[in-house]
């Protein structure tokens, strides 16, 4: 392989082939394009159905045998270089192909050599034409666009934290400086996650102790206004996570939740891992009243949006408004270091 | 009189910042005498403060839970004698930018103890904020009416209003235990809480939730007309024929 000159051109990789996005995608255009087909075999109207169905059922399993094939060597695939990768991905199409015409041709009489090689060949070249869907798809999403955007995405601390705990620390520098020094050490993490580039996946471990340092912080600023509670027996620390996945999220719930009120106020986060799947539970009060300046609408489409790139469809962020709570559901897959979908560089 | 110390009031619902200002104006006392004479967390406990301590001036954040310093810098105009306000922020925020075209006082959190005592040396020659430069500033619908009873501000609750009259020179605030008087405009007081009450006649405006039915009355002389009846309160108001529509928009509401 030619070694990149420019760090910023594409890395080319194969689709993650156990993402639920990437097989949802491989199903729906494969079935458009029999559609396609039987639209231009079948003239007339009414039996255009029958027809596609009849194509169907040829087509279906053996595209669920090749993807269940893909599924299974997704992890040794994408330890390889793209290009035998794609080779790769192509011979196993082409071999289930094979075994499984040749199974049919073994139950079914009248099914002819030239039938079985135009449906062999025929799945080679969507096979070859979704690797190039998926590698223009990449190339959309990832280099300038992507990063230019997380970058412009990356959640932002809001001024008035930094303000605001600057003049807290102040607070403690004459009666309580050790807690002051605690407090810039904080403050100095937080900052370092920052500002830094946040576009790899981090253990989640790392998000949560950012989260303690964040909230400590507001606890020295809040007093005991300020309750958290914690909930992360369950928690699988090794999960890989978009970076500022949580932290942004609770400062909307510090912001909204507890500085409107004079009264002390629980926000509750609650991380465990089920049927392989992340999830994390953000509550906070929510008291009806005059509405403060935005900016949850913005985080939230945020992370979003930032989980729909690292994860496509395997991921969600849902919130939920009650009477007196509100509630943000992050569902993300479990993925660890030595078990992601992608190849790390 | 100028030998006096001055009296400063710290407002602010974070107590490191309480704390933090204290310290910086017991750093000013050798250069300016003057005493801290209390510490309020919010807009509410800084009045109940004023009420007895006289004050020379209110060092008040603008945030704050309860009620926030706009709000006070409105209610302690009802005050006696009152008292410079100064304004103090974290951030540059938009209402600063309101602060400055009007030229409202502030300082900008953390503060410098020279900024600080420069501050405190032009309280003297200072006025407390006047009503028509506060309706320029960028604020959120008071959650108080304040009224002056004996010298002192009584707060009332908007939530505790159930109808506002206007008569003569002044308005009848009616809560389900008694009256105020408050010398105010009708229309402004539209403007400011039209989504929580509604016009049922030239002089009054009622809350929409105290609002139980209403009731067509036929006079002596055989003139009709409607009569919106309340929760709380025992008198029933007269619905003018040019808001009568509201008859059927709320019945349609509240039978829904």
């Amino acid at each position: 392989m030619r070694p990149s000159i420019n760090q910023n051109t594409v890395r080319l990789s194969l689709p993650e082939l156990r993402n639920l996005g990437t097989i949802l995608r491989i199903l729906l255009a494969v079935n458009a394009i029999v559609l396609v087909a039987a639209l231009l075999r079948e003239t007339r109207w009414a039996a255009l159905w029958a027809t596609w169905l009849e194509m169907m059922s040829i087509v279906e399993p053996q595209l669920l045998l090749q993807l269940l094939v893909l599924y299974a060597f997704a992890p040794q695939l994408s330890r390889l270089p793209y290009r035998s990768g794609a080779i790769v991905v192509l011979l196993l199409t082409l071999a289930v192909a094979l075994a499984f015409n040749t199974a049919v041709a073994a139950l079914v009489e009248d099914v002819t050599a030239s039938a079985m090689s135009r449906d062999v060949v025929f799945s080679m070249l969507i096979a070859a034409a979704l690797l190039v869907y998926f590698q223009l798809r990449a190339k959309a999403l990832s280099p300038a666009i992507t990063e230019a955007r997380l970058q412009a995405l990356q959640a932002r601390i809001r001024p008035h934290f930094l303000f605001n705990s600057i003049n807290a620390v102040l607070s403690q520098m004459r009666t309580d400086p050790r807690r002051a020094e605690t407090a810039l050490e904080d403050l100095a993490d937080l900052f370092r996650v920052l500002m830094r580039d946040n576009r790899q996946l981090a253990p989640l471990e790392n998000e949560v102790e950012l989260c303690r340092h964040y909230l400590d912080l507001e606890k020295l600023r809040l007093g005991d206004r300020l309750t958290v509670d914690w909930h992360i027996d369950n928690m699988p620390k090794d999960a890989m996570v978009p970076p500022l996945v949580l932290q942004p999220l609770l400062e909307n719930a510090v912001y909204h939740g507890i500085e409107p009120s004079s009264a002390p106020g629980v926000i509750a986060i609650n991380i465990f891992l089920s049927r392989g799947e992340v999830h994390a539970i953000l509550r906070n009060p929510y008291q009806e009243g005059p509405r403060r300046g935005g900016g949850n609408k913005m985080a939230l489409a945020n992370i979003r949006e930032r989980l729909a790139l690292h994860f496509d469809a395997e991921a969600s962020l849902e919130n939920r408004l009650t009477r007196d709570s509100y509630e943000v559901h992050i569902r993300m897959p479990y993925r660890t270091k030595h078990r992601t979908g992608k190849p790390r560089g | 009189m100028a030998d006096a110390p001055l009296k400063v009031l710290i407002v602010d619902d974070e107590a490191p910042a309480r704390r933090r200002l204290r310290e910086l104006l017991d750093d000013c006392t050798t250069a300016l005498p003057l005493v801290v004479v209390g510490e309020a967390a919010s807009g509410r406990e800084a009045l109940t403060l004023l009420g007895s301590t006289l004050t020379d001036l209110v060092l008040s954040d603008i945030h704050m839970p309860d009620m926030d310093g706009i709000e006070l810098a409105r209610h302690l105009l009802k005050l006696p004698v009152p008292p410079v306000l100064i304004f103090t922020t974290a951030y540059h925020e938009h209402a600063i930018a309101a602060f400055e075209v009007h030229a409202v006082d502030y300082l900008v959190k953390p503060v410098r103890v020279q900024r600080l005592l420069a501050a405190l040396q032009q309280v003297p020659r200072l006025r407390p904020l006047s009503e028509g430069k506060l309706d320029r500033l960028p604020a959120a619908a008071r959650r108080f009416l304040s009224v002056t009873e004996r010298s002192r501000v009584v707060l009332v609750a908007i939530e505790e209003v159930i109808y506002l009259k206007a008569e003569l020179k002044y308005i009848t605030i009616r809560t389900a235990d008694r009256e105020f008087l408050l010398e105010e405009s009708l229309t402004r007081l539209e403007e400011e809480f039209g989504q929580r009450f509604v016009r049922v006649h030239r002089n009054c405006l009622v809350a929409r939730e105290a609002i139980r039915g209403f009731e067509r009355r036929v006079s002596a002389d055989g003139d009709a007309h409607w009569e919106v009846l309340l929760r709380g309160v025992t008198e029933a108001l007269p619905v003018s024929r040019r808001q009568q529509f509201i008859v059927r928009e709320i019945g349609r509401e509240s039978s829904a």
